[in-house]
């Protein structure tokens, strides 16, 4: 990060910026979130917001935008440790691969 | 004898220890919700029915704004140090500790409507991850103000013994708490909208 005292008085402007416009994002999720989306569509829309959200907050607040390799480098095994943990969770569907979808009658249905 | 590399680079890296320090913690972090995100997944898509409308958005939605706010106010916190004004950076620090105050007051009267409901964690596996995630990221709003209330009090001194290195300590600070604040980006819609 450059901490330049000169840097730094332009990088205020920003972070007061990006404050702002997570403030929007917020209400914007909060907005769509009313419109009452099917939800695949409803989930689409508030994880591409929040990650809009969360790299405005990791870029600038966090100085990633300007950062050296080596922590670059940590945060790709990072990133690829997180991708493998939110792989997991499609393996418990994959016992059920191409086997065909039938839905057992209610326990009180059947005993009528 | 003094801990090397605190204010200056260290020659391989390019980066003060701590900075990397707090780096490797912060992915360690990432790792710790990302098993719990994992989770909720997991629990979500296995459930015959997962309910909505459980929590109030609109605290949650203020919720997000003071986080948001706070991590402004922490952002300045250090730049403030770094254009060399004490004051402010003592006023943004302390508002940055207020806010993470109120954020909590309000996760409080949020836990204790569930409560007085007769919803605690074992009611559903919604509740069950709901106080998992929100009750751990609730932990780290807590670590965060034990150190920023260092920084108000005790920690202090060092600005006058060594503004650098405090000027790290603070920056240091905040990577950690904008993270805790990216974790509740996350949070909120996940927990509160979907």
């Amino acid at each position: 990060m450059s901490s330049d005292h000169h840097d730094v008085k332009k990088s205020v402007r920003s972070y007061f910026m990006v404050g702002a416009a997570l403030f929007v994002f917020t209400v914007i999720t909060v907005a769509v979130n009313q419109v009452h989306l099917a939800i695949p569509a409803a989930i689409t829309v508030a994880l591409i917001i929040a990650t809009l959200k969360g790299s405005m907050v990791a870029s600038v607040f966090m100085h990633l935008s300007n950062e050296k390799r080596w922590i670059y480098g940590a945060l790709v095994l990072t990133v690829l440790g997180f991708l493998i943990l939110m792989t997991v969770p499609s393996f418990t569907n994959m016992d059920n691969i191409g086997t065909p979808i039938h839905h057992e009658p209610a326990p009180h249905a059947a005993s009528h | 004898m003094e801990i090397p590399y605190t204010v200056e680079t260290r020659p391989d890296t390019g980066l003060a220890n701590g900075k990397l320090g707090i780096w490797l913690f912060l992915a360690s972090e990432v790792m710790l919700f990302g098993a719990l995100f994992s989770t909720y997944i997991i629990l979500r898509n296995g459930a015959v029915e997962w309910p909505h409308g459980e929590l109030n958005v609109w605290l949650g939605m203020a919720n997000t704004f003071i986080l948001i706010g706070s991590s402004v106010t922490m952002v300045m916190a250090w730049a403030s140090l770094k254009l060399h004004d004490w004051a402010k950076h003592r006023l943004y620090l302390i508002l940055t500790f207020v806010l993470a105050g109120v954020f909590l007051v309000n996760k409080y009267f949020e836990y204790a409507s569930h409560f007085a409901k007769g919803e605690g964690p074992a009611h559903s596996t919604f509740l069950a991850i709901y106080f998992t995630l929100t009750g751990l990221h609730g932990l780290h709003i807590i670590g965060g103000m034990i150190v920023m209330a260092y920084f108000i009090g005790p920690g202090a001194k060092l600005w006058k013994k060594s503004p650098d290195q405090f000027a790290n300590r603070i920056e240091y600070t905040g990577l950690y708490w904008h993270f805790v604040d990216l974790v509740w980006i996350f949070l909120f819609p996940v927990l509160y909208l979907l």
